[in-house]
């Protein structure tokens, strides 16, 4: 446990000491969801019908590109080396990673999102839901990536094979945060939606880990 | 105390390295492993760290498979390879700090590991503005700044100047005085004395012998 707490903050450490890998992504999210009405025009109701998808589907590419930072710098410099050979299994190195990853990237666009959903005047019954399903979906979006990100590794031109490999994985997540948001706006329940990606949540909680060690190993031989 | 492996071999992209290698370390002892370049010496030394696999063969400690319970195997080794696992941001003290402290390193333990290699008043350079002799003088560091039986030393004496080299040599002593171990891969003359030298061309096999030892 005190291995898991060392590692999250040395991952801390680098990602505020190179805050501006961060701040990209969150530009890019919003850069992203502020050119679809130029696209499709700015007729109220209808940005207010695309809002809760619009975040979604921005938030996930705007995540995409922050899974090549994941691994691979601590690959080429060695430092994986060394985390695998800490005290701590691999497993919890992958935990640990995946969490970072989520305060570093995921809570910055679940911060940003309300603003995006402002821009597409999101009826106010949306942004309960808009705010929870972000809460659930980010981070299962993070544990999701470390897969891809340990499966890449060491791969050329490992971002496109990783986006293959991650997007169809993530794609529950979309459909059912998209959907919870349209549910409230709706006046429906939502909780049924919520408890589905929470279930993808502790899911991934559970599976990744080991599934992003075992890549991390085969990686390193 | 006693770290041996028996019947190795390993295989890196569909070549044999080496085969039916056998060694052993006990407290006090230092192994140089020698040979020439691609004979083996980085790959048999991340077999000993445990980054990879035999493909034959077994790894022991005190008679207990390594392989039983690999995160106890790592709570006792250092592992300076090629790769100096330094970050460009992060300063001298941070860098070490990283790995120190997940090997259970003290502050004093730290202090006293960057005076040993030559880096006190480097403290607070970041890592990116390093020469690559400091580099590697920071990455040894690592050994002195926490406790560990085994040490395992990829050629730790590149790009090193002579008193740089002197004190390595220093530090391996200590560490053989106080009963630990060192597995050194290298080319040059370290001026180690009392070592036991094991050449990886010994080893050498061919093709057609590894699969015997497979049933």
């Amino acid at each position: 446990m005190n291995a898991l707490v060392l590692i999250l903050r040395r991952e801390m450490r680098l990602a505020l000491r190179q805050i501006g890998d961060s701040a990209i992504i969150v530009l890019f999210f919003v850069l992203a969801a502020v050119l679809f009405p130029f696209g499709v025009g700015p007729e109220p109701n209808m940005l207010a019908r695309m809002a809760p998808g619009v975040v979604w589907v921005t938030a996930l590419l705007a995540a995409m590109l922050s899974f090549d930072r994941l691994f691979t710098p601590d690959f080429e410099d060695g430092s994986l080396e060394q985390l695998a050979l800490g005290p701590a299994p691999l497993e919890m190195v992958a935990l640990a990673k995946a969490a970072a990853h989520w305060l570093t990237t995921g809570l910055p666009l679940m911060i940003a999102a309300p603003l995006i959903a402002v821009l597409y005047r999101l009826p106010e019954a949306g942004y309960g839901a808009l705010m929870t399903t972000m809460a659930l979906g980010t981070p299962t979006i993070s544990l999701i990536g470390t897969v891809g990100a340990a499966l890449t590794l060491g791969s050329r031109r490992g971002g496109v094979l990783l986006s293959l490999l991650v997007i169809p994985l993530i794609v529950p997540v979309l459909i059912f945060g998209a959907a919870a948001i349209d549910a409230a706006i709706g006046g429906f329940p939502v909780h049924q939606h919520l408890m589905l990606m929470g279930g993808f949540l502790l899911g991934a909680l559970v599976l990744t880990p080991l599934a992003t060690a075992a890549a991390l190993r085969q990686a390193l031989e | 105390m006693r770290f041996f492996g028996e019947n190795l071999s390993c295989v890196r992209g569909e070549r044999l390295v080496f085969s039916r290698l056998e060694f052993a370390v006990d407290p006090g002892t230092a192994l140089v492993l020698t040979g020439s370049n691609g004979s083996g010496k980085t790959s048999l030394l991340r077999v000993m760290a445990g980054l990879t696999r035999p493909t034959i063969g077994q790894l022991s400690w005190d008679d207990g498979p390594v392989n039983d319970d690999p995160e106890r195997h790592h709570n006792r080794l250092h592992y300076v390879g090629h790769l100096d696992a330094l970050k460009p941001v992060l300063s001298v003290r941070e860098n070490l700090e990283t790995w120190a402290r997940l090997h259970g390193g003290t502050d004093k333990k730290i202090a006293l590991a960057l005076k040993k290699l030559r880096l006190k008043g480097f403290e607070n350079i970041p890592g990116r503005y390093l020469s690559a002799g400091q580099r590697r003088r920071l990455s040894l560091a690592r050994l002195a700044a926490s406790d560990a039986p085994l040490w395992l030393l990829d050629e730790p004496t590149i790009a090193l100047d002579a008193a740089s080299v002197d004190a390595v040599r220093a530090l391996i002593a200590e560490h053989r005085a106080e009963g630990g171990m060192a597995v050194i891969a290298t080319n040059v003359d370290l001026g180690i004395v009392d070592t036991t030298s094991l050449n990886l061309l010994d080893f050498a096999a061919a093709e057609e012998d590894i699969w015997e030892g497979v049933t």
